[in-house]
């Protein structure tokens, strides 16, 4: 942590602050370069992406908590929540935007009270841990990827909007440790309407798009799947009829696959061939398709088929909101990645019945606990049930909670640790001082104790 | 608070106590010494009982990125074991990757007090303490894996001066709150990104034309002119392909007296005799080990069932990727630092290789004399998961057991192994050596493993039963820093451990090569990626214990 941190821990934030290696809790990659600059409780991102900048920069609305609407303080609204909570017979504990301590928190209350987990993001991660649970998968880290890989596929997801320096740190750096093997990039976009603007510059050799329409993206996969494999594609459709997953796919006719030309999509393929070191990248929550999980596991099984014979490796990126944290922690307390009821006292698992958006829907659970302490946009679903909102203050909510109590962002308010998109690393998240709001975590324990 | 535990046969073989009738005094969680006049608080009758330290597992994958990557894989590996919560224990899920609680409880309800992750990647070292944090019970530390890291490769390749590498191997300990350090299939981690496939003991790094042995002594020499007390802990070239001991006696003479500790041995004991080209080459490791006592082993024993293999040696996992049972598995190339393997597999009784791989590690405990030099491990889960120790030591001690748990294996594995012939039975002292006094000295525990005034109130008491099994499996009491933990097998108080670390001295100037790395190819700047004592003190829920080491030479 820098000096400049230490000092001020009460009262009003006072003077000007410079923090320095600052991490950013804003999206999955965790950039932990920033430098912010504080002035009273006022943030500025000295060099961050877009969202980061908002994210940090956006003024704190001043917040109480709330009972019913009513002001209340921290206490009563404490005891108001443990007393929802008391009353359910199957809690919810959703959302779980926060920090490993928020989701060790979550975890803990949910067990001693019989709920279920999830996270308000979980729908893209399910895109990967379907895959995960059913064949596995080869995959890098972005250390590895910046300066290791020769080619970048980028498929169905708009990376640079969602993850604005995901180019400038991993594509195109100004150095990587192998120039000889990774230096000089090919990027292909698979998918329409990608932001392609990012990569250019020095570092990049080529790049191409494959402009299929989102949900015909799995059609162009099947086709590279079957090239790398030693199925061409293009010899009269008879060795494409014997594949039956390929013909279903590859309906159209003629000279073009899911609206792109057979020709570019071979020569892409052979690329994928010829790489050092690919590296196939996505989003899940842009993986928008149906059954995205299938989109996912063709990605996997094209880079398991080029590992016979060159090196290959995937990329998952997104894990905004906490998601990694929440499912990493989740998965290393109770051995399931999420979606876990502790209604029979031990963790129950099931991706589909414990999804707590279906069980709201379906009119299941009769308390909602949400935490959402980083950013404003997952705000409460719609129920009819209590609930409990630990919040950033400007929170988007569609309904007003039955008990809201404002809680600080990790990285921001409070120190913590959060896991990075990749799964493997994670961060120490600085107390920037903007104000003295609880963690999540504090009040989580607080509202366990009170039980 | 004093408390007495009178009359138990004690086995504490750092203060060479072999099985005597000792009382043991205990004052604020410290093991005192016998007072006669002291008022006794508590008094715990444990005659006719057998009384230890609490064990301590040297090696065993309970903490980091590859364990919760084998949870997440295997869902239905915990289905069949899911643990409800209690007024004091939390729930969770047991079998071959168990959560983090369940580890915790389970080690302590098999007398277990110490457990030790083998294989923490600087890169994910921070998730590796976080989920050792959330095991409870146990004491912890971590070994942190370097040889494949481009930061000591590109350093040996531009042929560093070896005090600068010394400098990089104190601080990667510190940055990851490390006690000791590990190399994993020597440089081939990093091959494998390279698109090399084999890299033997005097093989060439296609990119840095370094060489397995080259690492694997300048790590070693380097942790001993450190004065780190645990030796280099290696996993050798080539683990699991047959004929790889000729690779494993290559890398015990390439030590020239340097201290090592070979890890998961079993593995890297194959010779090619018969037709199936796949035998056993234990006996000749004991031999050569017999004129190298700076060396000592861990044995990683396999046990029939299914279990799921997490390790850092990704070259070697993807090709064992093959055998993958259920077909699902997870290779990973991590951080210009390492990379994992997670396979799930099945060692079933009836195959020759599995049966053979048993059986070479059962010689290898059996024909290893001396008790001090080898560990009682399943390389957990790799091997097996450790809720079958005490199995493993009704094997070890009674030959009886051996010979009739033998009918029901592969016959033809057994023909190329010297199991069959060997009649030793291990005592209980040697036991008590194997999984206390022997770990504690190696890791240079100063004072754990042992049950002399001084030591840490870690200790277990044994119900005496002739069946070894029963008796281990199920202790009558486990103390954790004088709190009773555990009565009959069963956790009655849960307690946090501490962390145990290591601090050889270093240079500061090594900052300054490894920021300008950091930013220049890293994705986390070097402040962060070091790890601090808050993050483990954790507002009191961890504790961190500082182990001596001896003063920095030069060679
Ligand atoms: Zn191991």
């Amino acid at each position: 942590m820098t000096a400049q941190a230490e000092g001020d821990r009460s009262g009003e934030p006072t003077g000007t602050h410079i923090y320095n290696n600052v991490t950013c809790p804003f999206c999955g990659l965790l950039c932990d370069d920033l430098q912010i600059t504080r002035t009273g409780s006022t943030l500025k991102v000295n060099n961050g992406c877009p969202r980061a900048t908002a994210g940090f920069q956006r003024p704190l609305p001043a917040a109480k908590p709330l009972i019913r609407g009513s002001e209340a303080s921290l206490e009563e609204a404490v005891k108001a929540a443990a007393e929802i909570v008391r009353g359910a017979k199957l809690p919810l504990y959703g959302g779980m935007a926060g920090d490993v301590a928020n989701a060790r928190a979550m975890l803990s209350i949910a067990d001693r009270t019989g709920g279920v987990v999830d996270h308000a993001l979980s729908e893209g991660q399910y895109r990967n841990f379907r895959v995960v649970q059913t064949s596995g998968w080869i995959m890098s880290t972005l250390t590895e990827t910046r300066n290791r890989a020769d080619l970048f596929v980028i498929v169905g997801s708009d990376i640079h909007k969602l993850h604005g320096r995901f180019f400038d740190r991993i594509v195109t750096p100004d150095e990587t440790m192998f120039e000889s093997l990774g230096g000089k990039r090919t990027v292909i976009f698979i998918g329409e309407g990608l932001d392609t603007s990012a990569a250019t510059g020095p570092r990049i050799k080529e790049v191409i798009t494959l402009p299929a329409a989102k949900d015909r993206i799995p059609e162009v996969l099947a086709a590279i799947s079957a090239i790398v494999r030693g199925h061409p594609i293009s010899s009269g459709g008879e060795e494409v009829k014997r594949n039956s997953l390929l013909a279903s796919f590859l309906g159209s006719s003629g000279d073009e696959i899911a609206g792109v030309k057979r020709a570019d999509i071979e020569k892409v393929a052979e690329k994928f061939k010829a790489a050092n070191y690919g590296v196939l990248v996505w989003s899940p929550p842009a993986l928008s398709m149906p059954e995205a999980d299938l989109t996912v596991h063709m990605m996997t099984e094209i880079v398991r088929e080029l590992n016979t014979t060159t090196r290959f490796a995937g990329l998952s990126l997104g894990g905004n909101e906490g998601a990694p944290s929440a499912a990493s922690t989740c998965t290393w307390q109770t051995g399931y990645p999420l979606r876990v009821s502790f209604a029979s006292g031990a963790p129950e698992y099931d991706a589909n019945r414990y999804n707590i958006a279906r069980m709201l829907t379906d009119g299941e659970g009769d308390m909602l606990m949400w935490v959402a302490s980083i950013g404003t946009d997952i705000g409460l679903p719609q129920t009819a049930v209590p609930t409990v909102v630990l919040g950033t203050p400007g929170l988007r909510l569609a309904q007003p909670p039955t008990v809201y109590i404002p809680v600080g962002t990790p990285g921001i308010d409070h120190t913590g640790q959060m896991v990075r998109c990749d799964n493997v690393v994670s961060l120490p998240m600085q107390n920037l001082g903007r104000s003295q709001l609880p963690s999540s975590a504090d009040v989580l324990a607080a509202i366990e104790a009170a039980l | 608070m004093m408390i007495k535990l009178t009359g138990g046969k004690v086995y504490d073989p750092a203060n060479n106590v072999n099985g005597e009738v000792r009382d043991i005094y205990v004052r604020d969680g410290r093991i005192v010494a016998a007072d006669p006049n002291a008022r006794v608080d508590q008094e715990y009758d444990v005659r006719g009982k057998v009384v230890m330290a609490g064990a301590i597992d040297p090696h065993t994958h309970i903490g980091g990125g590859k364990v919760t990557i084998a949870r997440t894989l295997l869902p239905e590996d915990h289905f069949k074991d899911e643990v409800a919560h209690t007024e004091i224990t939390r729930a969770g899920t047991g079998y071959a990757t168990p959560s983090t609680m369940i580890t915790g409880y389970r080690y302590a309800e098999m007398g277990y007090t110490a457990a030790f992750e083998p294989a923490m990647l600087p890169a994910n070292a921070r998730q590796a303490h976080m989920e050792m944090g959330d095991t409870p019970l146990l004491d912890k530390g971590a070994f942190v894996m370097l040889g494949s890291d481009d930061f000591l490769l590109r350093s040996m390749a531009e042929k560093q001066d070896f005090e600068f590498i010394k400098d990089y191997i104190a601080w990667t300990m510190h940055a990851s709150q490390a006690i000791a350090m590990k190399v994993v299939n020597p440089g081939g981690i990093s091959a494998f990104k390279f698109n090399q496939r084999k890299l033997d003991l005097d093989e060439q790094h296609v990119h840095y034309g370094v060489t397995p042995r080259d690492i694997i002594l300048t790590l070693a020499r380097g942790l001993l002119e450190l004065g780190v007390t645990h030796p280099l802990h290696v996993h050798g070239c080539n683990l699991g392909i047959p004929g790889n001991v000729e690779t494993t006696l290559a890398t015990i003479k390439a030590t020239e007296g340097l201290p090592l500790h070979l890890t998961h041995i079993q593995f890297h004991s194959y010779a090619t005799e018969g037709d199936r080209k796949f035998s056993s080459g234990a006996v000749q490791i004991a031999e050569l080990l017999k004129k190298y006592p700076n060396i000592s082993i861990d044995v990683g024993q396999v046990m029939f069932g299914a279990t799921c293999t997490a390790s850092g040696d990704s070259m070697r996992q993807y090709v064992g990727s093959k055998n993958a049972d259920p077909k699902r598995w997870v290779v990973m190339d991590i951080e210009c630092d390492a990379g994992c393997g997670v396979v799930p597999f099945r060692y079933r009784d009836k195959s020759f290789v599995h049966a053979l791989q048993w059986a070479i590690g059962l010689e290898t405990f059996l024909l290893c004399d001396d008790p001090w030099r080898i560990f009682l491990t399943t390389d957990h889960p790799n091997g097996a998961p450790f809720y079958t120790y005490p199995h493993l030591i009704r094997l070890l001690m009674d030959r009886d057991f051996r010979r009739e748990t033998m009918l029901h294996v592969n016959p033809d594995a057994l023909m190329y192994s010297t199991l069959p012939h060997l009649e030793r039975e291990y005592t209980m002292y040697e036991v008590a050596i194997m999984t206390r006094a022997g770990p504690a000295r190696s890791l240079g525990l100063k004072d754990l493993g042992h049950v002399g005034p001084g030591a840490r109130a870690d200790i277990t008491v044994y119900n005496e039963d002739s069946n070894r099994e029963r008796m281990f499996e199920k202790p009558a009491m486990v103390f954790k820093n004088g709190d009773l933990v555990v009565r009959d097998g069963k956790v009655i108080k849960v307690v946090n451990g501490a962390t145990h670390v290591a601090r050889p001295e270093y240079n500061r100037d090594i900052e300054k090569s490894l920021k300008s790395y950091f930013d220049r190819y890293h994705t986390v700047r070097m402040e962060n990626f070091r790890l601090s004592d808050d993050e483990i003190i954790d507002g009191g829920r961890g504790e961190i214990i500082v182990q001596p080491t001896r003063a920095r030479t030069s060679s």
